[in-house]
């Protein structure tokens, strides 16, 4: 190899232009996994930013009964735009499109993703997917009002801009397919010698796993999405009642999806779990076999339980009883994991660092959200708490404090890695405890509101309420302060922090046996897999590397 | 735990307190372990770690208790369930109508009325019906709820035991102001709804309007 080539091949990634330009057009028409995983990165964090700020104005509202900042119009917008924005372009893309793209490539000891150009294909598709959810806010007819279930009639009734959201929403979803698609390529074609299927990273199961989602279900959506559009603009009367279609299969259609969609949100944060425990407790996982099954349990089940969250919709009680049943079972898998999870503390040598810290909380929140989900999930419960405050807490538990807290910690996590710097570990052990603090204040009110009987969606609540709704908003300043703040520190991070060694926290996976930042193309040389992924009899090896 | 006005409505605070307790225990657990291990193993008091691949004796254990533990779960939802399903043999019917931000009850006599007035230990039929979106009769104090449409006809079921003025919410989604969709159900004593009625409650077998 040329002087001149060893030289390039020092530099970390973002120094090192993968096409002919240099400046911005080498990141934005960059073929680097690590790079369009930085400009997921950038997209995806802003528009959660939005999102959080769009939570924070909907709890003032309801701080007190009767109109406190906006009237119900503005408010039914709202809540429908913070979750199209949180569900389909931060919390589906966040941990596939930036920490997988990232780190399965490196775990795996690959060079980039099977699909380098389709990889920036699929960001440009979530790009465009994003700009025309933003259009539709802003022509003629203004924001879409009917929740993010879109669900019909009133979606074929309302005046705003339903067809615009929901194409942005049909766009997104090939995002999504095309990043499945390259991700299961990747992970059968591109495995370093010697790295098994049980060789890898539990990370990587996860994210297989999720990917076979993303590819199997998300046409699904497509379909239903381009119905509705079709509905509204020719009234074919497939789903409208008014002309002989049906509401109900519109349901169903837009459940086969979003259930399982539910398992492409929270999967790879389980996968992330499984990195960070080892790490911390440097030693082996408990029952990686159980676990990497596990995700391959749920990922299939979950298709077959989207019915539970029609039980109040007329349905027939022997399909009501099966989709019970079901989504019991899929309850078990999820515990499989949990205690699996604890069982790897057991004799380790533990050492609570931020990412660990964030896990812990992890697990409490997931747990809550997951058990929560069992009295969903029984039919005489269902019916009195599906669509009020229990099911908003119940969902908020399992997606925010599940994925959207194991985002922070794959960040707090990996940060040092992708960016070669780190933050201040002080300020991020206070954010995991306010976190937490602010996270229960914001959504357990909701369970104890919601067994009172306190719909979803509501803009204004009788005065029983108001004591609460008022812990609640409280709450959510804490934790949406809380997010702010970890923002400020990470951004103070990348310019003044000090620079971050190759291993800051002792893992063995492949990430950690490279440079920090890591360098263009990863590896020097593509390494040969001897140990299983978390044998912590490498570390005393590593530092002699 | 709150004041139970129909039978059912104790029998789904049952099902809640029993799995509740029991998530509780299993949090309780579950975090108590947690935090045991983060002191008992901390890297601090430098144990060596021990690596254990895993024990499927253990595995066996958690996923046998925790599905006797949800079957029993998914039994006590599906029974308490199916008493709530069930039309009694003969009740009183009343139609409900439901239209984007109002509900109206229609009596097998003709009246009419925004509130629904109804007798003391008399089964309930309610038959809803939708004239635009979707709506939902939601009944928080009878832990109870159906959705109601335009395309079909769904029915609720009540018996209530206690006289007194209930909440009924709209819990479907339903455009500008779904959160004021709100009505009262009133159960009142057989004599006072006579009065109010002019005629005794009627039973009707199941399906004679149909």
């Amino acid at each position: 190899m040329a002087d001149a080539t060893t030289a390039v091949a020092e530099k970390p990634y973002y120094q090192v232009s993968t096409n002919k330009h240099s400046g911005i057009l080498s990141w934005l028409l960059t073929t680097d996994h690590k790079r369009i995983g930085l400009m997921y990165f950038a997209a995806i964090i802003t528009f959660f930013l939005v999102g959080v700020i769009i939570g924070v104005l909907m709890r003032l509202e309801l701080i007190a009964p009767g109109r406190t900042i906006m009237g119900p119009q503005t408010y039914n917008e709202l809540f429908t735009l913070h979750g199209v924005i949180m569900i389909f372009l931060f919390i589906i893309p966040g941990l596939p499109a930036i920490f997988g793209n990232f780190f399965l490539p490196i775990q795996i000891g690959a060079r980039d993703v099977a699909f380098p150009r389709l990889n920036l294909l699929s960001y440009y598709i979530y790009v465009i997917g994003a700009i025309m959810a933003l259009t539709s806010l802003f022509l003629p007819g203004g924001p879409i009002d009917t929740g993010w279930t879109f669900y019909i009639p009133y979606s074929i009734r309302s005046t705003t801009n339903v067809s615009m959201a929901l194409l942005a929403a049909f766009v997104l979803g090939f995002s999504s397919i095309l990043t499945g698609i390259n991700f299961i390529t990747t992970v059968h074609r591109m495995r370093a010698p010697g790295m098994g299927w049980f060789r890898m990273p539990l990370f990587v199961w996860a994210t297989y796993a999720t990917a076979w989602i993303q590819v199997i279900a998300t046409p699904v959506i497509g379909i239903t999405i381009l119905l509705v559009v079709i509905e509204r603009a020719f009234g074919v009367g497939i789903f409208d009642p008014a002309l002989g279609g049906d509401p109900i299969l519109f349901q169903h259609l837009f459940w086969i999806y979003s259930h399982p969609a539910v398992y492409i949100m929270i999967l790879p944060a389980m996968g992330v779990v499984s990195e960070i425990i080892p790490t911390f407790s440097r030693r082996t996982i408990f029952g990686y076999k159980q676990i990497a099954y596990s995700s391959l349990a749920i990922a299939f089940i979950g298709y077959l339980v989207w019915g539970h969250h029609m039980f109040s919709s007329g349905m027939s009680d022997t399909d009501a009883m099966i989709f019970s049943l079901l989504t019991f079972l899929v309850a078990l898998p999820s515990g499989v994991k949990i205690f699996n999870w604890v069982a790897t503390m057991y004799k380790g040598s533990i050492d609570p660092q931020p990412p660990f810290l964030w896990v812990m909380a992890f697990i409490v929140l997931f747990s809550i959200g997951g058990l929560t989900g069992l009295v969903l999930g029984s039919l005489a419960t269902d019916i009195h708490l599906t669509d009020t405050y229990f099911v908003v807490a119940h969902f908020h538990y399992v997606m925010f404090g599940g994925t959207g807290t194991i985002f922070f910690a794959a960040l707090h996590y990996w940060f040092p890695k992708m960016f070669g710097k780190m933050y201040n570990i002080k300020f991020s052990k206070i954010a995991v405890v306010t976190y937490f603090i602010g996270f229960n204040m914001l959504y357990f009110p909701k369970f104890i509101m919601g067994y009172m009987g306190m719909p979803r969606r509501y803009y204004d609540y009788l005065p029983m309420f108001t004591p609460y709704q008022r812990i609640s908003t409280i709450g959510s300043w804490i934790l949406a302060g809380t997010i702010f703040f970890m923002v400020g520190y990470f951004i103070h991070a990348l310019y003044k922090g000090k620079k971050a060694t190759s291993n800051p926290w002792g893992g063995v996976t492949l990430e950690w046996h490279i440079s920090s930042p890591p360098i263009m193309e990863n590896f020097h040389e593509i390494p040969t897999i001897t140990h299983e992924p978390y044998d912590f009899s490498q570390l005393k090896e590593m530092k002699n590397e | 735990m709150f004041p139970s006005p129909t039978t059912h409505a104790e029998s789904v605070d049952f099902v809640m307190l029993y799995i509740v307790s029991i998530s509780v225990v299993l949090l309780l657990g579950i975090t108590a372990t947690m935090i045991y291990f983060v002191f008992k193993y901390n890297r601090k008091k430098g144990h060596q770690p021990v690596d254990i691949h895993g024990n499927i004796w253990l595995e066996v254990v958690w996923i046998l208790i925790p599905t006797l533990l949800v079957l029993s779960m998914f039994y006590f939802g599906y029974t308490s369930y199916r008493e709530f399903r069930d039309r009694p043999d003969e009740a009183f019917v009343v139609k409900v109508t439901a239209r984007m931000w109002h509900f109206s009850f229609t009596y097998d006599n003709g009246r009419k009325s925004d509130t629904l007035y109804v007798p003391i230990n008399t089964p309930i039929d309610l038959e809803m019906r939708s004239m635009d979106v979707n709506h939902a009769f939601y009944i928080p104090a009878f832990r109870i709820k159906e959705d109601i449409l335009f395309s079909q006809t769904n029915h609720l079921y009540f018996t209530p035991k206690e006289e007194g003025s209930y909440d009924v919410a709209c819990a479907e989604y339903c455009g500008l102001n779904h959160s004021a969709m709100y009505t009262k159900v009133v159960v009142m004593p057989e004599n006072k709804f006579t009065a109010w009625f002019g005629a005794p409650a009627k039973l009707q077998k199941a399906g004679v309007n149909n």
